[in-house]
Order: structure tokens, then sequence, then C-alpha cells
């Protein structure tokens, strides 16, 4: 597969096509006086650049958010389970334990233990097939910048599944409680993710009762509050760790909270019976006191959400993650006034963030994070959707994502969907470039792109592919010295230049 | 060659045939320049799973004990007698030689605060976040913290061995984290191309440096080996942990450990797992204590005369059932036994306070009662080893912990 031979008449013809291209669309767009970068872009606020023509990326602001109010597509192509389908296996685990607890004989207690493994397998094997979708999302849409924030936000409200069948339900919750509200307001987006019932279980708001409810004095004060929810929801879900909240305030809106639970039947519930009595005063502010209702946790959630700390704090986020550790504090700023202004209306972040000269500094800052990297990597390459659905079904399916995805990304030190704590991945850069990161990675881009394409490409062409007519002589040089196609791939997935947005 | 100067040379060698000098790697410069903060050495083992501590460290002179685990002791080995009142599981005899020396010890009926849930998720956290309760724990870890304490660390002082993201390093002090099989295959060639296309960016240079002083360092055949012939004898015990890209097996892991410790790292973690004993225990148990022993076996032969500063630790999310299940196994349980062991160690002791196996001594009447926190021996030895405040250990490193009763654990 050596590529240092002359270079063949189609690949020359290819690798002009793409330069003119390139060339054709930045010479057209610097007539209109236009400073937007079409391939930066799609770098910095997508998954870097496809081969394929239909993909090309957008022209201008006005398209990216054209692209992202138009219909989602992705969605529908790539299908990931509802997460009505966890909540119905979350359902049907809790029978068969029931049964486990009562079996009278050692054959019932197996039967009904074996029932349990496949169900457990089901959802292992769900999540495994999630993957694949969120990836070929990735790889093939239009709208990358979509999927970017639905990681984004995702992130930012990390739930997963501690236990039983919601253990492995986060994709089923991304897409149920955030992919829905990319588009509205902030308040919206932190009602439907707070009180989602993952999130619920995630922040042990399940267990929390208040301890002057009805059921707390049923049961003689073995029953309490947990404050865990009500802590993340205000340290990292609104005002963040600077903005001024007392531990009486956490207290407080834990209280608050109580009532909102979930049960694996029904999904998210309000019981009035675990509610405190009272009304409670979070930031100065009363809420409740009447008869117990979820409509008092949606009035203090809408309140935090419209708080100047939590403007501040979003704003924050969005310029560390979208343009670099350490951003311009201007661009800040105007995220923050923009969110003030328009009441937390998202676009209107999405548009202010996309227009500031940061967005466009070509200086790439970032570096991806390991399921960026392997999405930009794959959509690169073009990986097709069948090199997983033409596998069979069950084992050889659920090997192919554990060798290359799930394992790999672990080493890279992401687990999928897996962050350690509700903080979700860290931003800072020097979390991921550590040796061991770019190694791994280097592994991954030495090791993948043969098993996911039927042929690798020729690592001079990829070079434009991945990185445009302006990939830098050095990228350009080791793809065509390498001395096979493999390590030519590698070398160019693997640089700076590709790994950074 | 003594181990610390092939380590050394194999790292200036890589960086010489890289073609950067020595001065100006930015691996080079702190191993040779920067001095630890201290000359002892700390490990720490997590055992994932949840350890029998009832069978590691059997206390076979309570009277309720044989009448607990008849179903499991029945036909199996006998333990190893270490007091008269406890013996160790047979699976641990290669330790016994430390244990006759004073450099094996253990802590029996301990635990974390963790309480009532038994969840393996939650243990762990908890155990490596060293808190009271979740509330605050899952954001750093207690070993990070303790480095928070500590001024004038390099990003060598601590280092994570193996793949995955230990909570118990995790936090805002710079921690080193390597697994010894990480291997690149690529050619020389690639990899002379590799540094070229990582040359300009200072950040991806300096990593993938490191990685190639770290890869020849330990040994890995790959690019760079192929060029120091004179290193391969050596390489046998690492390569043969790599082959079929499997994961670095515990001698590896333990061994690279060591190595590192010799330089400029003054603690060391990784985890070993298999401890979930709920079936057929005398089988999986085995296994898995055979894994702590090699690992506490190539620290020991990894660190020679340096073993004498070193103190290790092995401590478990929780303990198990005090009474074997209907599979011959054990459930989830409360009260358990941590190991240490070390030079620096006053051992050949159990320590810790028996509370009896009697059903009403049990905590739940299920479990062994746990009468010490796991974290007030982990800090007293650190307290010790690294001369740390006290206020500081009961304040940040494990907060809200009373350490006032820990006996002197050190020598």
């Amino acid at each position: 597969m050596a590529v240092s031979g002359p270079v063949d008449g189609q690949t020359a013809r290819h690798l002009q096509l793409g330069l003119e291209q390139d060339r054709t669309g930045l010479a057209a767009l610097r007539t209109l006086g236009m400073t937007f970068d079409p391939i930066l872009a799609e770098k910095r606020f997508g998954y870097g650049l496809s081969p394929r023509p239909e993909l090309a990326p957008p022209h201008s602001v006005a398209e990216m958010l054209a692209r992202l109010r138009s219909a989602d597509r992705m969605l529908v192509t790539f299908p990931v389970d509802g997460f009505d389908r966890v909540q119905k296996r979350a359902a049907t685990a809790q029978k068969i334990q029931r049964q486990i607890r009562q079996a009278r004989s050692a054959a019932q207690k197996a039967a009904a233990d074996k029932r349990l493994k496949t169900l457990f397998k089901a959802g292992r094997q769900a999540e495994r097939a999630w993957l694949w979708s969120v990836m070929m999302r990735r790889v093939w849409t239009r709208d990358a910048f979509r999927e970017r924030l639905v990681a984004f936000w995702g992130d930012h409200f990390t739930a997963r599944g501690k236990n039983g069948a919601v253990k492995r339900a986060a994709a089923a919750y991304v897409d149920t409680a955030i992919r829905p509200y990319l588009l509205g307001r902030f308040e919206d987006l932190l009602i439907a993710a707070v009180t989602h019932p993952l999130m619920l279980h995630y922040l042990d708001q399940i267990q929390s009762t208040g301890p002057n409810s009805l059921k707390a004095r049923r049961k003689n004060g073995q029953l309490g509050l947990n404050e865990n929810l009500a802590r993340e929801v205000l340290e990292l879900h609104t005002l963040g760790v600077e903005g001024t909240y007392s531990q009486r305030d956490v207290r407080q809106l834990a209280e608050l909270l109580t009532g909102l639970t979930a049960t694996p039947q029904k999904g998210r519930v309000f019981r009035a019976e675990l509610a405190e009595p009272g009304a409670e005063e979070v930031l100065g502010q009363l809420y409740g006191g009447g008869r117990a209702r979820l409509r008092d946790i949606h009035a203090v959630l809408k309140d935090l959400a419209r708080h100047p700390a939590t403007a501040r704090h979003i704003a924050q986020k969005l310029a560390v993650h979208f343009i670099s550790d350490t951003p311009p504090a201007d661009l800040i700023t105007a995220l923050e006034r923009a969110y003030l202004d328009s009441k937390g209306n998202l676009p209107t972040l999405y548009e202010v963030l996309l227009n500031h000269p940061a967005a466009m500094d070509p200086v790439l800052h970032n570096i991806r994070l390991p399921d960026e990297f392997v999405a930009a990597a794959m959509r690169a390459l073009a990986v097709s959707p069948d090199r997983y659905y033409q596998l069979k079904r069950g084992r050889p399916r659920e090997q192919f994502i554990v060798q290359l995805f799930q394992r790999p990304m672990e080493i890279m030190g992401q687990p999928w969907l897996s962050p350690l704590g509700p903080d979700g991945w860290e931003e800072g850069d020097a979390n991921w470039l550590t040796p061991q990161g770019l190694t791994s990675r280097l592994h991954w881009a030495l090791k993948a792109p043969e098993r996911l394409t039927d042929a690798l490409p020729d690592p001079r062409i990829l070079v434009t592919e991945a990185l445009g007519a302006e990939a830098p002589p050095a990228v350009r040089f080791a793809a065509s010295a390498a001395e096979d196609r493999r390590e030519g791939v590698a070398l160019v997935l693997a640089s700076p230049a590709f790994q950074r947005k | 060659m003594s181990q610390k100067n092939w380590s050394r040379r194999s790292v200036l060698s890589a960086a010489t045939l890289l073609g950067c000098s020595a001065a100006a790697s930015p691996l080079i410069t702190p191993i040779t320049l920067a001095s630890a903060p201290w000359d002892h050495r700390l490990v720490v083992i997590i055992l994932r799973g949840g350890m029998d501590g009832l069978d590691v460290l059997r206390p076979v002179g309570d009277p309720h004990y044989a009448g607990l685990r008849a179903g499991m002791l029945q036909g199996a080995q006998p333990g190893l007698d270490l007091d008269g009142f406890y013996h160790m599981h047979p699976a641990l005899a290669p330790l016994m030689p430390l244990w006759r020396r004073q450099q094996l010890g253990f802590v029996h009926a301990v635990s974390t605060p963790y309480r009532n849930k038994r969840s393996h998720f939650d243990g762990q956290d908890l155990l490596e976040a060293g808190t009271a309760d979740l509330a605050r724990g899952g954001r750093d870890g207690w070993l990070n913290r303790m480095l928070q304490a500590e001024q004038g660390l390099s990003g060598q002082t601590a280092f994570a061995v193996g793949h995955e993201n230990m909570l118990l390093l995790r936090g805002a002090a710079e921690v080193a984290n390597w697994s010894p099989d990480t291997a690149l295959a690529l050619s020389p060639q690639g990899t002379r191309l590799a540094e070229l296309v990582m040359h300009d960016d200072p950040a991806f240079h300096d990593a993938f440096m490191e990685a190639q002083a770290l890869i020849t360092g330990g040994g890995m055949e790959q690019g760079m080996a192929h060029d120091l012939p004179e290193m391969a004898p050596d390489m046998g015990m690492v390569m043969d942990s790599q082959t079929n890209g499997r994961p670095a097996g515990i001698k590896a892991i333990a061994g690279f450990a060591a190595e590192r410790l010799l330089q400029d790292t003054r603690i060391a973690a990784f985890s070993i797992g298999g401890w979930d004993t709920h079936r057929n225990q005398a089988r999986g148990l085995n296994s898995a204590l055979d894994q702590l022993a090699q690992a506490i076996l190539s620290l020991y032969t990894g660190l020679g005369a340096t073993w004498q500063k070193t103190a290790v630790l092995a401590v478990t999310e929780f303990g198990r059932t005090a009474r074997i299940n209907g599979t011959k196994g054990t459930d989830h349980g409360t009260g358990g036994a941590m190991l240490l062991a070390g030079g620096a160690l006053r051992g050949g002791k159990v320590y810790g306070q028996w509370p009896g196996l009697s059903e009403a001594d049990l905590f739940d009447r299920r479990d062994l009662m746990p009468t010490g926190d796991v974290r007030a021996y982990a800090g007293r030895i650190m307290r010790d080893l690294f001369g740390l405040n006290r206020a500081v250990i009961e304040g940040s490193i494990f907060p809200g912990l009373d350490m006032s009763d820990t006996p002197d654990l050190l020598l």
C-alpha cells in the first residue's frame, strides 16, 4: 500500500479539484468582503471537514443558523431509542427483582436471574448501538454545529445511570432532555434536564424527602432531605461556583425540590406527600407555601435561569468550549449581555458567538476532546454507516464498538458518556494533551481507520480533504513521506492541525 | 547497570535519537533538576469490587467464624497462621517472608464512612474521594488534595499507573498518568515524521517527546526500541504483558510504578479488580489475591533499597457479608480489611479493634462491624511518611476525619 510512487491521474485530478474548490470558494468570499472562513467554522464549530461534496461547510453565519433551524434530519436517520424504552426496561427489571426476592425455589430464582441478565444485556447492546448512531450523526450531518451543541449541553447537564437498567441510558437522556431544547430559552432546557428522571436518579433527588413531609412523618424520620440536586443546580447548572449563594440557599432549594421524583413505571412524577410543607426562600425570593406543586419548582428554576450570575456562567462556558481555555474578555461580556437582553434565548447566544471576531481567529486554540477527535477522524474518512450495520447482531457488533470506540476512548481519558462527576468533562487542554492521551490518539489513528474503511485513502489526498488547501506544510510532507498509507493516514489525523479545533 | 541508571539513560537516549538536545527536552529538565520534596514513597492500591476481609484475613480465633464460613472453608486449603487469632489466606503465601520481616501488616474491621447502600459505584467514589459522604464527592480525590497541600511539587511527583482516570488522583494538582502497555506501532520513519508534524506546536511536541521517553524507558518495543538493541534483554517482563494488545499485567504496572518511584515520583496509585466474589469465592479470590501478591512483590523487587522508605496501602470500597451465600460466595458488606506493606512499615502485626462476629456484633446483623476508618490509617501514614500537618489531613485531605486514636504504623 505504499504511496510514495508517482501520483496516478485520478489522484492528481482529485488533489487538483480539492485545491481549486477551496480556492474559488475562498476567493468568492474575499470579493464579497466577508471574513467568514467556512473551513475554520467547520473545524471550530463542527467535527471538521468531510470529503463528501454534499457535506460542504456552510458559507456564512446565516447559513449555519439556517441549518440549525432546519429539520433535525440526523435524529431520524440515525435514531437512538427514546428514554421511554429505558423506562420500560427499568420497570421490567424492578418486576424481575421482586420475583427474585419472592422466589420459592432455587429454579424459580435462577430463571428470574437469567431474565434479569438478558434485560441488562439488552441495555448494554442498546448503549453500544447508540454510540454508533451518535458518531454517524457527527459524520453525516450538514449541520455539525447542532451536534456540537448537543454534546456541549449534554455535558453541561451531565447525568448518567448509576445502576440497574438505567445504567446505560445517558444517550437516550441527551436525546430527550437536551436535543429538543437547543433552540429555545435556557430556562426551558434547564427545566427539561433538571426534572428528567435520569437526572433525578443521578443526583439522588429520588431519595430526597421533606423532613416534615407526610411521608417522613409516617416513617418516623427515617427519610430525609438529599441536597445533591439542589447544590448542583446552583453550582453547575445555573449560577456557577462563583455565584453568590449560601448553604442556606442550597438547603432551601433542596426543600423546595422535594416532591419531585421518578418511578420506573411512570417516569417523572410529583408527589405532594414527599414535599416539605411551607414556603422556601431561595436567593431572597419566596416560593411555594400553599399546596405543594411542580409549578413552584419551575418558577425557581426560571428565576435561577434569569439570574445575572447564570448569564455570566453560561457565557464563560460557551466561550471556553468553543474558542479557547482563555477566551477574550469581550466575547464573554458580549455573550453575557446577549443572554440578559434576550432572557437566555439560546439562538441569540449562538449568533453572537459565531459573529464575534474570536470565532474566526485563525489560530486554533482548543484541542478536540477524545470523542470529538474520533468523530472528526471518521468524518474525514467518510466512514459508512454500514461498517456497523453489516455486522451480525449481538457479539460481533458489541465487540466492534468496544474495540474501536469504548476501550480506546477510555484510554484517551474519556469513557463514553461517563464523566466522573456531575461537572462533566474538563475543558482545559492540559488534561487531554498528556503523553498517555496523545499516544492513545496516535495509536487509534494507526489501528482504527483500516477497520472503518474499505480502503484507506491516499494520505496526500486526505491531508487536503481533512485540513483544507492551507494544511501545514509539515503535515503535507509527512503524508507524502510516510512509508505506507496506514502511517500516512495516522500522521494526518494525529497532527496538531487536525486535533485542534 | 542499576535500574535507575538504565531508565535515566534510556530517557536521554530517546531524546538524543530524536535529534533534540537534552537540555531542551521538557522531560529531562524536571527529572534531572527538580528535587523531590520528600524522600519517602507511598503506593496506594485500590482493590475494586469489595474484598472479603473475612476470607483474606481469617479471624479463626473468633468462636463464631467457623460457623459463618463452614461451607466455604470445608476442604479448602488452610490459612497461614499469623498470630494465633488471624490466619492469612493461602494465596498470599508469597508474601509470608515479608510478614516475617515485619514488612507486611493488616488493619481489620475498617471501612470508609459508606453505609447501607452497598453499591460499588458509590463505594469506590467515596473511597477515592476520601470524604464523609458523596454530597461533595466525585470531584477530586484525597491523594490529589494531599498534593495540593504541599508546595514545590513537580508534575512527576504523583503517578497514576494504568488506563483508568482514577478519582483518587483527580483534582487541581498536576499528576502524571501512564500505562506501561501503551505501545506505539510506528515505524522509525513514522516516529520521525510524527515528531516533525508535532514540532511547531509546543504542547503537542512536549507530550509527544515525553511519551517517547516513557515508552522507551518502560521498555516497549516500538520504533525507537529498534535503535537501542542493548536495552532489549531488560524488556522481557513488560513486553510479555502487552502481547496481543491485552492490557498490561499487574507485574508490568507495579514494575513501572517502581521505576518511576526510583526517579522523581513519590506517590503512585493503581488498581486491581476481581474482588466481587458473589459465587465460587474460593476460585475468584485466589486469582485476585495472586494479583495483589504479584503487585507487592514487583514493587519490592523493583524498588530495591528504596523499599525501606516505602509504604504501600491496599484498600477496598467495602467488605463482604459475614455469612456465605447460596452460591459459595459472599455479597456486598460493610467492614473489611486493609493491607499494608513496605520497609517503612511497622508490620508483622494486625492492627484494629476486633468487634466480634456474634449476630449482635454484626453491622445490620449481616456484615463485619467497622471499628475504624480506613481514612484514619491512610492519614496517619501520610502524616508520618511525609510530615504532613494533622490539621491539613483532618481539614482538607479527609474533611471531618478524627485520627486521634490511630496507632504509630511506621518505623
